[in-house]
């Protein structure tokens, strides 16, 4: 091998190996989705807060607070679920790992029925992506797409936690794919967070 | 080193912490739903809020507050400096519910 074989071959190796910001390159791939998601999620709300304030018979259907409230309580318990099963995986207690884990999932899947309950009933009162009986039919386009998109991100959440439980159980994956997972599911309860009072509690009857 | 049962309990408490002060956080935007002030007051109280309790989620159930300053740098600033660019159009919306789209 020439001197200049070997120059390139550890230059790669360097490129290959070096660890941006000391972190593992799993983890740092599920941070740069959290982040283009953020701007994703972002730009939905942003539009929303554009055409909402633009629009003088912005509609406002919400009688009550009590399915939303219920359904902010699930997501956030789910999370401190979901860091129990992080913090079991790290210190390698496989059995209980996957038990938080799968009740971070069920959390998830009641989190959905909820929501789809709660879709269920606004379809049932008229509304519909183009029209709605209050006012302006940009709701529920802007209230379907922004919790549509959210809850598509929920149900994919409960999808991944159980594959990965699952191969966590069975020795594929270690305690970095619980972590990592759980990275995500923080996520989806962070956006949560600013839909709650921009989407919900913003628009209810007083 | 720590034991398995050590590492179980290490940080579980400011966890428990951070858990609770978010949902306390998420009861007080459901108390500003209620308060009889205008829109946009209750915008910005409920945003403030919203901000606060995402802080406290990405720091300490991310555990961004542990990674390494330079990618906790890269994330906080890359992130932010977007989100901002992104609100230039709020005085435009307001030119249309003001004036109809016809005032300049």
């Amino acid at each position: 091998m020439s001197q200049a074989d070997m120059t390139m071959q550890g230059h790669s190796a360097g490129m290959m190996t070096d660890r941006p910001f000391a972190i593992p390159t799993k983890k740092l791939a599920m941070w740069l989705f959290i982040i283009a998601d953020t701007m994703t999620f972002a730009a939905c709300l942003v539009a929303y807060g554009f055409l909402r304030n633009a629009t003088p018979d912005w509609p406002r259907p919400f009688h009550g607070i009590f399915n939303v409230a219920v359904m902010t309580f699930i997501l956030l318990t789910s999370s401190l679920t979901m860091l129990l099963g992080v913090q079991t995986a790290k210190a390698g207690d496989k059995a209980r790992a996957f038990r938080w884990t799968i009740i971070t999932a069920l959390a998830g899947i009641a989190f959905a029925v909820l929501h789809i309950r709660e879709w269920l009933g606004l379809i049932g009162e008229g509304m519909t992506l183009f029209k709605n009986p209050w006012g302006t039919g940009l709701f529920g386009s802007a209230f379907f797409s922004i919790t549509g998109l959210h809850i598509t991100h929920v149900i994919a959440g409960v999808i991944a936690l159980t594959v990965v439980g699952l191969r966590y159980k069975g020795g594929r994956y270690n305690a970095d794919d619980i972590e990592i997972m759980g990275l995500y599911w923080h996520f989806v309860d962070l956006v949560w967070m600013f839909v709650v009072p921009l989407i919900y509690l913003l628009n209810l009857a007083h | 080193m720590a034991t398995a049962e050590e590492h179980k309990n290490e940080g579980i408490g400011k966890y428990l912490a951070a858990y609770f002060c978010i949902l306390a956080l998420a009861g007080l935007q459901f108390v500003i739903a209620y308060q009889n002030i205008t829109a946009s007051q209750m915008f910005r109280r409920m945003l403030s809020v919203a901000i606060v309790e995402a802080g406290l989620a990405v720091m300490f159930f991310m555990h961004l507050w542990s990674e390494k300053r330079g990618f906790l740098l890269f994330v906080l600033v890359f992130t932010i400096s977007v989100l901002l660019a992104m609100q230039y159009g709020w005085t435009d919306s307001f030119r249309l519910v003001h004036c109809g789209g016809y005032c300049s």
